[in-house]
């Protein structure tokens, strides 16, 4: 097991601190998004820390995650460092993927994340398809492809599963019902009261879990990674949790009204943690508000770091869109204006 | 390897389905990570009978039959590329592209960019193109322009057996995503083909398959034999020289400047749709870098903007053939 092991004191110790970071690292990504420091879009995951880290705990280092759109929270439950995560959001070189993928495509294939994914429903393919690797190989590692309500929706997720049922692949499809699909309600969107049900389709486990209780997505996502290492193929576990903030930052949030917000916040789950590692006797009030005081300043750093960090060069435009560069892109890159931008001038 | 070693290397005669089947079979293999996916590529042996033979010599975890689930395979091949092997697709038409073409576009080809580089992608996919079996509009498009022009991809489209199993060879040891695009009316056709199991074909260089002195015909896939052929009917009357470009992405275009550099008249033969298409990418870097060499306009034939019709009087009408290739290069010589 991981240093996310729930069953030892410093695992949860650890998990806590993973939920606070993702916390913290989205609401400084939401305000300094709101400021205009960071580009583009950002989608933030408060609220449903518990879906990612409690999934994380069950997993080992070397397991793969493929995420969504709202992933910054898996790249920190896998162990990502938000220096660079915010780096990449500023779209800076440093950046996990030299700023070339921003807040919707942070990767770090070495450490397992296969990436955020800006289509919906893209993510269980590529689990599939690293467990693919896993089984070919006789590797002992899963692949867990997150999604959201919305996604159950979209065919490739149904291909993706199909396949990696049929073929028994150590895959693990974990649905973070959020109940809301952008701005559509779950109801509106599915026929059914638990997406989980849709496991039956495939004759396999699937499972509907608190996903505002970490203990509770990680004893699922244990029990589904057992079965992927025994050779009995994917789990669908699903997660009923809920975004405090909107589908995007600077949604309005026309769908929904404050006591419901509200309703699911009594249900925290980072509150209800730390209330029980507080009853446990593992943890103090104290202790709590020093662990945040100290995550403040580490996303804090990682603005600073973000800030301070270069941009690319213009010409990191024309690399990496191959391993073997095509002739057709090194000509791109040699006419290059060092102001950014090839066009205009002489092209091909 | 350049096109003078191929001539030197040790050669068999085969059919293009052989020399396919002969570098699969060559790379499986030697990479123990190289494997082939698809639709019935297995015990059935390939809708075209490409892969017949290889599930009994190598097994079905290395032969995989898969659902009839084109998104899901095609997504899955590159969820496996960026995590370690080395899959080939055989996506049974290229018309089914359409059907997985989120994971094409959306995640094959911009891993690798958006991750900064940090994602391989050593993922193969072989498809059938082409009209001239009455396969009617859903089974017999010529797509490769949309790979081609995609950025992220990079296409390969074999006119000769030889050239088929290099190519094939090239893609399945690149690290980048390549697709193979098998023209299905030129797989019975025979050719000399190097036997060494280290020939491949350099995906981006070009072949001339003729040389000439008057008109140059790039013709790509079926038509460089119809463009043979022609060229042999009108020796002494017209010296026409056949290039084969082989890559379309990335494109040769030294070898094909400096043939119409001594030509001076250029003959563009695809069978994909004329419009917007491969046909306009060859001749607008032709007219950048060989614009004062040109003794005449441009000719291209191809598929005049419709899809491939069933009726085989209709078909016929449309398929770009050989005497499209003559008229045209009658036109500007």
């Amino acid at each position: 097991m991981t240093e996310l092991d729930l069953d030892s004191a410093d695992g949860r110790q650890e998990a806590l601190r993973r939920m606070v970071t993702i916390r913290a690292f989205d609401q400084e990504a939401g305000n300094r998004f709101a400021d205009g420091e960071i580009p583009g879009f950002v989608h933030l995951y408060i609220g449903e820390e518990a879906v990612g880290v409690g999934t994380c705990a069950a997993l080992e280092s070397d397991d793969y995650i493929a995420s969504t759109h709202r992933g910054h929270g898996h790249c920190i439950a896998k162990g990502l460092d938000p220096k660079y995560m915010m780096a990449e959001l500023y779209g800076k070189a440093e950046g996990y993927c030299n700023g070339k993928g921003g807040s919707m495509h942070i990767a770090d294939v070495d450490a397992g994340m296969l990436g955020a994914n800006g289509i919906v429903g893209a993510g269980p393919p590529m689990a599939t398809g690293a467990a693919l690797s896993i089984d070919y190989q006789d590797r002992d590692e899963v692949a867990v492809g997150f999604l959201g309500d919305g996604a159950v929706a979209q065919g490739q997720v149904h291909e993706a599963i199909n396949l990696a049922s049929t073929w028994d692949l150590p895959a693990i499809f974990v649905v973070e019902n959020n109940h809301y699909g952008e701005g559509t309600p779950v109801e509106k969107q599915h026929n059914l009261d638990n997406l989980s049900d849709t496991a039956q389709a495939y004759d396999i486990p699937g499972v509907t879990v608190d996903g505002m209780d970490i203990t509770a997505v990680a004893e699922a996502v244990a029990e589904a990674r057992d079965r992927a290492r025994a050779g009995d193929g994917p789990t669908m576990v699903e997660a009923q949790t809920y975004r405090y903030r909107g589908h995007y930052e600077g949604d309005e949030e026309p769908y929904r009204d404050d006591d419901e917000i509200e309703r699911w916040k009594e249900q925290d789950p980072i509150e209800s943690f730390k209330d029980r590692l507080i009853e446990r006797g593992e943890l103090t009030q104290e202790e709590f508000d020093d662990l945040e005081s100290e995550i403040e300043s580490t996303i804090d750093d990682a603005i600073e770091y973000a800030q301070a960090a270069d941009y690319p060069e213009p010409s990191a435009a024309y690399e990496d869109m191959f391993v073997d560069q095509p002739p057709e892109l090194q000509h791109f890159a040699n006419v290059a204006r060092t102001d950014g931008g090839a066009n205009g001038g002489d092209h091909r | 390897m350049t096109a003078q070693a191929e001539l030197e290397l040790e050669t068999e005669t085969m059919t293009v389905r052989e020399a396919i089947r002969q570098g699969l079979r060559e790379e499986l293999e030697r990479d123990e990570d190289v494997y082939l996916m698809g639709e019935d590529v297995g015990l059935f042996g390939g809708v075209l009978e490409v892969t017949g033979g290889l599930y009994e010599e190598f097994g079905g975890e290395r032969v995989r039959d898969t659902p009839i689930s084109e998104a899901g395979f095609m997504g899955a091949a590159t969820g496996a590329a960026a995590t370690g092997t080395r899959p080939v697709v055989e996506l049974m038409f290229s018309d089914f592209m359409g059907v997985s073409m989120e994971q094409i576009m959306n995640q094959m080809a911009k891993m690798h960019y958006m991750f900064g580089g940090k994602a391989e992608l050593p993922v193969t996919v072989r498809t059938t193109e082409g009209g001239g079996m009455g396969a009617a509009s859903q089974h017999s498009g010529t797509v490769h322009t949309w790979i081609a022009h995609f950025p992220g991809l990079k296409a390969v489209a074999p006119g000769t057996a030889a050239s088929a199993k290099g190519l094939t060879k090239a893609a399945i040891r690149s690290d980048d995503p390549v697709f193979v695009f098998e023209n299905k009316m030129i797989y019975e056709q025979s050719g000399q083909v190097p036997t060494d199991e280290d020939f491949t074909v350099p995906i981006g260089k070009a072949a001339v398959e003729r040389e000439g002195e008057d008109v140059t015909v790039v013709a790509t896939q079926r038509l460089v034999g119809e463009s043979l052929g022609v060229a042999d009917s009108l020796e002494g009357d017209v010296s026409v020289e056949v290039i084969d470009p082989r890559s379309l992405y990335p494109l040769d275009t030294d070898t094909i400047v400096e043939s119409v550099e001594k030509t001076g008249r250029l003959v563009v033969a695809d069978e994909s749709p004329l419009s917007y298409g491969t046909h306009a990418e060859i001749i607008a870097r032709v007219q950048e870098e060989a614009f004062f060499s040109l003794d005449a306009p441009i000719m291209r034939v191809g598929t005049p903007d419709t899809h491939m019709p069933f009726s085989p009087p209709l078909e016929q009408e449309v398929l770009p053939g050989d005497d499209d290739v003559k008229a045209a290069i009658q036109r500007i010589s």
